[in-house]
C-alpha cells in the first residue's frame, strides 16, 4: 500500500495527445475513479503507472520511489484486466497462486494465501475449476483475488466490470467496495460509467482529450463543477447563458438571476421544480413543458426554454399537476445554492 | 433444393475421385493373385513377404527416423522463428513473412534440382544429412503456419496480466505463451513428419543409391515390375500418412471446436 502520484505526465501517439500534462496524487489506501470520455486517456495513465506505456515526458512515483526505470514484473502492481485475462491451462486456484508462485513463496505458505483470499472473494470452494468453467462474475472475484493475493502496492482496474450485465455489475460494484476496503489497498479505478465512479470512489478525476480537467471527492466535484464539460459528464446539467450585470445574470429573455457573477451557470435536473403558477422566489423562469415522461417512481419534465431544451427529473407525484402533453408555459424555480457557476472560458 | 442436390453430387464425385484409387490398391494389396486376376481371393501374402523383405524394411525404418528428426528440427526452429514473428516488429518483417510462402508453390522437381546444385555448391553433397536439411527446409514453413495460425488466438492481456503479476519474459514464455501454442506446436510436428515422410522428389534428389528412403525404394521397385507387394506397402504408407494428419487436423483445430 502506497501512495502513487504522477507528475507532467505526457504520452503523444503521432499527433494525439494520450496524455498531457497530467500531475496527480492517487492517495495512500484511496479508491480513486478515473472518468472520461473514449479516448480520453484513461488507459494510457493506468497502463503507465503499471509500466505497459513509456511516457514521453513526467515522472510516476509508487510510494516514494520513481519507477520509470522499473519493468512491469518489478513494480509489485495488482491489475485486472478488462477481459479478466485469466490463464486458460490453470486452475482457479493455479490462477491465483501464479504470483506466489513467480516470487518463489513456499508453497504451504502458497496454498494458504491463496485459500485466505478466495475466501475474501467468496470463491473458497471453486479452487479446482477451470476459468471456462465459472461465470461471468466468478472470473471478475478470480481476476481480484489473483491481483491481490501478492499484496501489491497499488491495484490498478480497468473497466473490470463493463464485460458484466447491469444487476450482477451493481453487485460486484458493493464486492469490489468491500474486497478494498478489508485489503485497504490503494486502488486506482477506470470507467465509463459516471454512477459507478461516484459509488465507489473516495476521489475521482475526470480526464478530457489527455488533460485533467478536475479531481477532488465525487460530492464536491458533482456540487460544484466549475466548467460545462464536468457539468455534462458528471451528472447531467442544463446551462443557461446570459450577461453579468450589477445585480446578478441578466438570461437573454430579460430574467434577472439575482446574486450569480458568472456568465454562465448549471442546473441539475433534480434540483428544478416545476409550477403552474409564478414561485415567490427570484430563482425561477418561465418556459413551454414539451413534455412529460413517466417512468416508475421518478419523472422527467422535457421543456423548451428559448429554443434550448431543459430537463427536469423529479419524484412521480411532485409533477402530477402539470399536464400529460405539452405546450403550456409553466414556472422553473431552484433553491439559491443550485445554480452552480461556470468559470471555464466559452 | 436442386443446387442442394448438385452440391451432394459434386461433393461425392470428389470423394470418389480422391479415394476410389486408394481403395482399388488397398484391396488389391489383399487379393491373392499377382496379377489383379478376379475374382478377389483373400490373401495376406503380399505383407507377409512384405515383412521379410530386408531392403523394404530397412528403408520405411530409414523413412520414419528421418521424418521424426526432420520433425523435432523444423519444429524446434519453426516455432521459435514464430514466436519471433508474432513478438516482435523489426525492420523487414513483412518481407521476412511473405518469404516463406512461395517455397510452398514452387514444384518440389525444381526445389529439388536447387538443393542439389547447392548442396553441391557448399560441399554437404547427397546423402542423408542433406536429405534432411532438404526436407526441413520444405517443413519449415507448413509449422510457422500452422503455430502462427494458433498464435493469433492469443489473448494478449495474458501476457501482460503475467508481468503485472510478477513473472519475467522467460517465465511468461514458459507459463502462459507455450502452453497456447502447444496444440499449434504439435500440429506443425505432425505436418513436418508427414512431408519429410512423404516426400519423393526432394529424397530421391539428394539420396544416395542403397541409402533410399521408403517413397525412393517403391519408385525403383515399380521401374523394376509391379509387384502386389508394393500395393501393400503404399496402402501401409497411407494408413500412416493419414492418420498422422487426421491427429494434426484436430491438433490445429481445423473446421471444428476452438
Ligand atoms: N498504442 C496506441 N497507438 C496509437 N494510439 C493510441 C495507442 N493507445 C492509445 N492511443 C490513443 O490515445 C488516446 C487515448 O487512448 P486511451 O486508450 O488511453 O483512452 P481511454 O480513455 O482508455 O478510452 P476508452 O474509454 O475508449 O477505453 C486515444 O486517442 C487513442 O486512440
Ligand atoms: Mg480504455
Amino acid at each position: 500500500m502506497s501512495e502513487v502520484r504522477v507528475e507532467g505526465l505526457t504520452k503523444a501517439y503521432g499527433p494525439t495527445k494520450a496524455l498531457d500534462d497530467v500531475t496527480l496524487t492517487f492517495p495512500e489506501g484511496g479508491f480513486f475513479g478515473l472518468l472520461g470520455p473514449s479516448g480520453s486517456g484513461k488507459t494510457t495513465l493506468l497502463r503507465a503507472i503499471a509500466g505497459f506505456v513509456q511516457p514521453d515526458h513526467g515522472r510516476i512515483f509508487i510510494g516514494d520511489q520513481p519507477v520509470e526505470g522499473t519493468a512491469v514484473e518489478d513494480r509489485n502492481i495488482g491489475m485486472v484486466f478488462q477481459s479478466y485475462a485469466l490463464f486458460p491451462n490453470m486452475t482457479v486456484a493455479e490462477n491465483v497462486a501464479f504470483g506466489l508462485e513467480v516470487r518463489r513463496v513456499p508453497s504451504g505458505d502458497r496454498a494458504r494465501r491463496v485459500a485466505e483470499v478466495l475466501e475474501l472473494v467468496q470463491l473458497g470452494p471453486l479452487g479446482n475449476r477451470k476459468p471456462q468453467d465459472l461465470s461471468g462474475g466468478q472470473r471478475q472475484r478470480v481476476a481480484m483475488a489473483r491481483a491481490i493475493v501478492t499484496r501489491p502496492r497499488v491495484l490498478l482496474l480497468d473497466e473490470p466490470l463493463s464485460a458484466l450485465d447491469r444487476a450482477l455489475r451493481v453487485d460486484m460494484q458493493i464486492e469490489l467496495k468491500r474486497i478494498q476496503r478489508e485489503v485497504g489497498i490503494t486502488t486506482i479505478f477506470v470507467t465509463h460509467d459516471q454512477e459507478e465512479a461516484l459509488t465507489l470512489s473516495d476521489q475521482i478525476g475526470i480526464l478530457k482529450d489527455g488533460r485533467l480537467v478536475r479531481h477532488g471527492p465525487p460530492r464536491a466535484v458533482y456540487d460544484d463543477p466549475q466548467d460545462a464539460f464536468t457539468a455534462h459528464f458528471l451528472g447531467e446539467a442544463n446551462i443557461l447563458t446570459g450577461r453579468v450585470e450589477a445585480q446578478g445574470l441578466r438570461l437573454t429573455d430579460g430574467t434577472l438571476l439575482p446574486g450569480v457573477t458568472t456568465a454562465r451557470i448549471a442546473l441539475r435536473p433534480e434540483a428544478l421544480t416545476a409550477s403552474i403558477e409564478q414561485p415567490a422566489t427570484p430563482h425561477r423562469l418561465q418556459a413551454r413543458l414539451v413534455q412529460r415522461i413517466f417512468s416508475g417512481a421518478m419523472g422527467t419534465c422535457i421543456l423548451d426554454w428559448q429554443g434550448q431544451t431543459l430537463k427536469l427529473t423529479a419524484p412521480d407525484r411532485a409533477l402530477a399537476a402539470l399536464p400529460e402533453t405539452g405546450g403550456p408555459q409553466v414556472w422553473l424555480s431552484w433553491p439559491a445554492g443550485a445554480a452552480l457557476p461556470l468559470r471555464d472560458p466559452r | 433444393m436442386i443446387r442442394h442436390a448438385f452440391a451432394r453430387a459434386y461433393l461425392g464425385l470428389i470423394l470418389i475421385f480422391l479415394y476410389a484409387p486408394i481403395a482399388v490398391m488397398a484391396v488389391m494389396s489383399l487379393n491373392a493373385s499377382e496379377f489383379y486376376a478376379l475374382p478377389f481371393r483373400f490373401s495376406t501374402e503380399w505383407y507377409e513377404r512384405l515383412f521379410t523383405n530386408d531392403e523394404i524394411l530397412a528403408a520405411a525404418w530409414r523413412s520414419v527416423w528421418i521424418a521424426v528428426v526432420v520433425a523435432i528440427i523444423a519444429t524446434a526452429l519453426g516455432t521459435m522463428a514464430t514466436l519471433a514473428l508474432w513478438r516482435h516488429d523489426f525492420p523487414g518483417k513483412r518481407i521476412l513473412q511473405a518469404l516463406l510462402f512461395p517455397p510452398i508453390a514452387v514444384p518440389w522437381l525444381i526445389t529439388g534440382t536447387a538443393m542439389l546444385i547447392f548442396f553441391f555448391g557448399v560441399g554437404i553433397g547427397r546423402g542423408t544429412p542433406a536429405v534432411i536439411i532438404g526436407h526441413v527446409a520444405l517443413a519449415l514453413p507448413y509449422v510457422i503456419v500452422t503455430v502462427f495460425a494458433r498464435m493469433q488466438s492469443f489473448d494478449r492481456a495474458l501476457e501482460e496480466a503475467a508481468r503485472s503479476l510478477g513473472a519475467r519474459p522467460l517465465t511468461v514464455a514458459r507459463k502462459v505463451i507455450l502452453p497456447h501454442a502447444a496444440p499449434g506446436i504439435i500440429a506443425g510436428a505432425l505436418f513436418a513428419f508427414a512431408v519429410s515422410f512423404d516426400q519423393f522428389v526432394v529424397s530421391y534428389f539428394l539420396a544416395e543409391p542403397g541409402d533410399s528412403t521408403l517413397p525412393v525404394l517403391i519408385y525403383s521397385a515399380i521401374r523394376k515390375g509391379f509387384t502386389p507387394e508394393i500395393n501393400a506397402v503404399s496402402t501401409i504408407i497411407i494408413l500412416i500418412s493419414m492418420a498422422v494428419m487426421v491427429l494434426a487436423a484436430r491438433y490445429a483445430k481445423f473446421g471444428g471446436t476452438r
